[in-house]
């Protein structure tokens, strides 16, 4: 990325990380497949910057500039291992020969994204990785948002670091039917962070949900760098659809607002409209999958805004084509109330509920919710309360909780 | 008769052993246990493992892979290593195993090779 000119050494370098990090760590990591000696390399070239570039100046191409440094840093550094293992020097040498000095970072990004959501790494640890060697986040940054003690969250790090370089991880762009899969792979990741960083927000605010943010820009990346994989747009627009209602989800109060609740007015129409070309870009392609559906159910949602009303018979037939290929409990839960709504029957409904099994329900917050509001429409007024209660106490966001208690309350009036 | 011995050892003494300075008297007591065991000509073949969190473990139901990071269950001892031994009978190879480093953190595994595939 060429850097308009800037006379600030410390600010061209900050901006510069943010920039690229991701595309110089890439750059580097690839070449011995050592994600840990490629950070710790970029960072010490990063050191270099700040220490030569107040005296000489701001290099022309600063990116390239790091990635020159950061690659004869991770040279000198695998020339010592080398040295050190009295390992064959010979393949060394050739390895390092590949590249020509004064490359310009290559953008290897989504390889060593795909790498970081490979099956076989921790499938816990996939979301923090990828913000890691993506955006260059540190363990403090992130151990919060993941709800882990960050000597915790690093441990999981470097073990995953260790995994991919002691097993030899394959960084070469899978073929087209393994892409699709590990694509899904890495998309789910990307939702975990978003969720983690959503549901923080609950917490404490959405000033400080810059996880979700993070989340975004990388759902953003993927869909920029793979144009024709409809999945990866869809994705972009699902995110996109979330993001657009993220005002609205909380009232003057600061209190939760649930979707059918918030004012269609305080939605962001532009980036609803931005979501809704993604999707019909990736409905062209004709490569349906699980996000797309999950993005057009956020789209149908978001039609309130143009016509006054849920579209419910329409999203209860993308609820059942998702649960067709993917019947995730969210996503039954999510069917169960489209049934409901789209009859006019509350029953619909709870037969779709009934027929998930107790111990995956138990703990799982929303079946209660759709359950209680279900109820209540039913005129099961005791069983409703019943699941309200289940629903609290399921709860520890104190935004969410206040909420639950409005409806449990107004449930027990209701049978005063 | 073969016998396979399966070192297995608690998690923490598996993860330890690689960085922990301390590791010195670990690995000193493999080294006799190997010498010994070596050294009486019984061993066939075998190895030490990677770190369990090296691990993945592969299923496949109804026809598609299921791939996870992590050894096939999380229990508290995990296989380290393993040796495959020729010995007359299994009280020898009961002997050789309470010899094992891994006997004293851990247990130690006997199971006989299965003939029957040469047999038949």
């Amino acid at each position: 990325m060429p850097a308009p000119p800037d006379h600030d050494p410390h600010a061209v370098a900050e901006r510069v990380a943010r920039e690229s990090y991701g595309r110089l760590l890439s750059h580097l990591a690839l070449r011995w497949r050592d994600v840990s000696a490629a950070e710790d390399a970029l960072s010490e070239a990063f050191a270099a910057a700040l220490a030569t570039w107040p005296a000489a100046g701001v290099p022309q191409r600063p990116e390239a500039w790091l990635a020159t440094v950061g690659r004869r840093k991770l040279a000198d550094q695998m020339r010592g291992l080398a040295i050190r293992h009295r390992l064959d020097l010979e393949a060394f040498e050739a390895v390092e020969a590949v590249a020509p000095p004064d490359e310009p970072a290559s953008d290897d990004r989504l390889r060593l994204m795909l790498v970081c959501a490979h099956p076989a790494i921790d499938a816990s640890v996939r979301p923090a990785l990828i913000l890691q060697v993506v955006l260059g986040l540190d363990v403090k940054q992130m151990a919060s948002a993941f709800l882990t003690a960050p000597d915790t969250l690093n441990k999981r790090l470097v073990r995953a670091k260790a995994k991919i370089k002691a097993t030899r991880m394959r960084f070469e762009e899978p073929g087209p039917a393994a892409l699709a899969e590990r694509l899904h792979v890495l998309l789910e990741a990307i939702y975990a962070a978003y969720f983690i960083g959503s549901e923080g927000s609950l917490v404490d605010g959405d000033q400080h949900d810059t996880l979700g943010k993070d989340a975004v820009y990388l759902a953003r990346l993927v869909a920029t760098l793979l144009p024709h994989r409809a999945e990866a747009l869809g994705f972009h627009a699902l995110l996109l659809f979330s993001e657009a209602r993220r005002a609205a989800r909380t009232d003057a109060r600061g209190d939760f607002v649930p979707l059918l609740e918030q004012e269609v007015s305080r939605w962001d129409g532009e980036m609803m409209r931005t979501a809704y070309e993604l999707l019909a870009t990736a409905a062209a392609l004709e490569q349906p999958g699980p996000f797309q559906l999950e993005a057009a159910i956020h789209g149908a949602h978001c039609y309130r805004a143009r016509s006054g009303e849920v579209p419910w018979r329409e999203i209860a037939l993308l609820y059942r084509s998702l649960v067709a290929t993917h019947p995730t409990t969210g996503a039954i839960v999510g069917m169960a109330i489209a049934a409901a709504r789209a009859a006019s029957d509350p029953s619909a409904g709870l037969a779709i509920l009934g027929e998930l099994a107790p111990d995956v329900v138990r703990t799982y917050q929303p079946y209660w919710t759709a359950r209680a509001h279900l109820l209540a429409e039913a005129g099961r007024l005791t069983e409703s309360i019943l699941a309200w209660e289940q629903a609290l106490g399921l709860t520890t966001h104190p935004r969410l909780r206040r909420h639950l208690l409005r409806q449990l309350e107004a449930a027990r009036d209701q049978t005063h | 008769m073969e016998f396979m011995l399966l070192f297995n050892q608690p998690a923490d003494v598996l993860e330890q052993r690689r960085d922990d300075p301390d590791a010195a008297e670990y690995w000193e007591s493999w080294r006799r246990y190997m010498h010994e065991i070596y050294g009486a000509g019984v061993v066939k073949s075998g190895n030490a493992l990677e770190s369990p969190y090296l691990a993945t473990t592969v299923r496949v139901r109804d026809g598609k892979r299921q791939v996870h990071d992590g050894p096939f269950a999380d229990t508290k001892e995990l296989l380290g290593g393993y040796l495959v031994i020729d010995v007359a009978s299994l009280d020898d190879a009961l002997r050789w195993a309470a010899l094992s480093p891994s006997s004293q953190t851990g247990s130690t595994e006997v199971r006989p090779v299965s003939a029957r595939l040469d047999e038949e």
